[in-house]
């Protein structure tokens, strides 16, 4: 016991002052508590909401036909639930972001980390990380209104809705979040790992490539992930300029719909509460969350292997 | 046979009171050797503090020079020059020359890539790369050059035997480096400077922070790789430095205070602050 909490034995152990100070600290710790729950009772709330929902919408649509169908017409007439057209639709956006954003992210992150003069780093870092602070909702209309007419004249057939543009986009949107935390992750490699590497006669170069990113790759992974996060789950760009066609297709020149979007479509539409259609919001909203969650799980274990020094 | 009147090991309870033994040389050997290296006017600063201030000191081939000297002395910039590893510092600078068989290492045609690639270096703390298994650690210097050996395994098993761990980890090659023991991952890294093949090899306190006996095997070492490398190596322990060393530099406030063989440095010092260090009046 340390000696601030030590009370002597010999004085009279509950005195009225000691009493309302006891129950301060106990109103305070849960005042606190109350606060820390907060975030739990939410996630909670929206994980029971969302499968109540959902359990709602597969006792009239089977499984069968929400897995085993590739178009998704809920709003028609002849309706069809097949969540691959929407999770196609993210898949591809997210993809072309990811590939854009990964190699850029990544080779910003050496040159600001390894290669660049601190006075250097200090301005661009900043700078970077403002690219992160921009709505989307600009870069939405950034993406129709600029990107997709500039491809327009390189890419042949690239319609005005489509997932090329949103997906380069996006992936300029999460850059900034890949560049800067894995450069964090690059920043923390001990020095002394670097010197260990000039003093065997490594260029800077293969310092940097065979050294510094292998021993951040942990944290580099941890990057991606969460830009990969973020590019599943946006939503202002990809519904501006992607188009709101479900369509099961790798093409990156035509009219997709996400995931995200067609929530969008139909939370912003007339589709009545309480209906089937507007319960298949809820369904595809149960989907991007285990995805996410999966992709998480995936990060994690990632992380754990490489602790554990496993994969090499 | 002189050989067998070399006890290097003397670790495991240094008499603070006894006068540290010192080398005996075999006879052959007294003649004069080769410099290897030298500095000249070798002048050094972190920022706009001044560490070394003019040292000249000669290291010969195939001996082992100690430099020794009070915390803050310099002792471990001027080993750091000796390769241009203090010019990675931000902020740090050099002056003056440093030659390696006659060459001029700071010269502005030297490229201080192909200078670390023939004198090796051993670091105070030992850092195997945590992502490698210990096979690749040692094989890490040619990787990292961009060499691919012809037959690795030979050269593992080489290094490794040249720096007494091969008996330990022959059947563990593929675990990470940083899963052996401190002496273990410091010896393996000795063999990751070895496997280059250097001319000379700097060591900066590679015992600093080993028990007794993970250090003694150290300075058999020291004393094997003799025969082939040359050595410098940076102490704060002066039985160390008397027990590895040919010859031995004090240095003091970034000054060389003196250098001679070892012998005499530890016998007969010549300046009073030698003498004041030897004798643990301060440091």
């Amino acid at each position: 016991m340390s000696i601030h909490t030590a009370i002597p034995a010999h004085l009279p152990a509950r005195t009225a002052l000691h009493e309302r100070r006891r129950l301060t600290e106990r109103l305070v710790g849960a005042v606190l508590f109350a606060c820390a729950i907060v975030s739990l009772i939410t996630t909670v709330g929206i994980i029971l909401v969302l499968i109540v929902e959902t359990a709602g919408f597969f006792q009239e649509v089977s499984l069968r036909d929400f897995f085993g169908d590739t178009q998704w017409t809920p709003l028609f007439a002849k309706k069809h639930f097949g969540i691959w057209a929407l999770v196609a639709g993210t898949a591809l956006t997210s993809a072309i972001a990811v590939f854009t954003a990964v190699p850029l992210g990544l080779l910003a992150a050496a040159y600001l980390s390894e290669f660049a003069e601190e006075r250097v780093r200090r301005v661009l870092k900043p700078i970077m990380e403002i690219l992160a602070g921009i709505p989307t909702v600009v870069y939405g209309y950034f993406a129709l209104t600029f990107v997709t007419p500039l491809l327009q004249k390189v890419v042949p057939g690239l319609a005005g809705f489509n997932a090329l543009s949103p997906g380069l986009v996006m992936g300029i949107m999460i850059f900034p979040t890949i560049a800067s935390l894995s450069e964090d992750a690059l920043y923390a490699v001990p020095t002394s790992l670097r010197e260990a590497a000039y003093a065997l006669g490594a260029t800077r170069l293969a310092t940097t490539f065979r050294v510094v990113i292998p021993s951040a790759f942990s944290g580099i992974v941890a990057a991606i992930i969460l830009g990969v996060s973020r590019a599943v789950g946006e939503t202002m760009i990809v519904t501006i300029a992607a188009g709101q066609q479900p369509r099961f297709t790798f093409d990156p020149r035509v009219p997709v719909e996400t995931m995200t979007a067609y929530i969008v479509q139909v939370s912003l539409g007339d589709t009545p509460t309480g209906t089937l259609e507007f319960r298949t919001i809820f369904a595809v909203g149960m989907m991007l969350f285990v995805f996410t969650l999966a992709l998480n799980m995936v990060a994690h274990r990632l992380r754990q292997h490489i602790l554990k020094g496993s994969l090499w | 046979m002189e050989h067998a009147l070399k006890t290097p090991r003397e670790t495991s309870s240094p008499d603070p009171t006894r006068r540290p033994q010192t080398v005996v040389r075999p006879a052959e050997e007294s003649g004069t050797p080769q410099v290897k290296m030298r500095t000249e006017l070798l002048r050094a600063w972190f920022g706009p503090t001044e560490v070394l201030k003019g040292i000249s000191l000669p290291i010969l081939k195939n001996r082992v020079t100690a430099i020794i000297g009070p915390s803050g002395c310099g002792k471990s910039t001027l080993l750091r020059c000796l390769n241009r590893m203090h010019e990675v510092v931000p902020g740090a600078r050099v002056e003056g020359k440093a030659y390696l068989d006659e060459q001029n290492i700071y010269e502005a045609s030297v490229n201080p890539i192909r200078v670390r690639q023939r004198i090796g270096m051993v670091f105070q703390k030992a850092n195997p790369f945590p992502t490698m298994s210990i096979r690749n650690n040692v094989l890490a210097g040619l990787r990292l050059q961009g060499v691919r050996p012809r037959s690795p395994d030979e050269l593992v098993e080489k290094a490794l035997r040249q720096a007494a761990l091969w008996d330990e980890v022959k059947d563990i090659l593929d675990r990470s480096g940083v899963s052996l023991s401190g002496g273990q991952q410091q010896r393996l890294c000795i063999a990751r400077a070895l496997v280059l093949e250097p001319e000379v090899l700097l060591m900066d306190e590679p015992c600093s922070a080993l028990d007794p006996i993970a250090t003694a095997k150290i300075e058999d070492l020291i004393y094997e790789l003799r025969n082939s490398y040359t050595v410098v190596i940076v102490t704060h322990n002066m039985q160390q430095a008397a027990r590895v060393a040919d010859f031995t530099a004090f240095l003091y406030l970034g000054e060389l205070i003196e250098y001679d063989k070892t012998d005499t440095i530890f016998r007969t010092p010549r300046d009073p602050r030698t003498e004041a260090y030897i004798t643990g009046r301060f440091g």
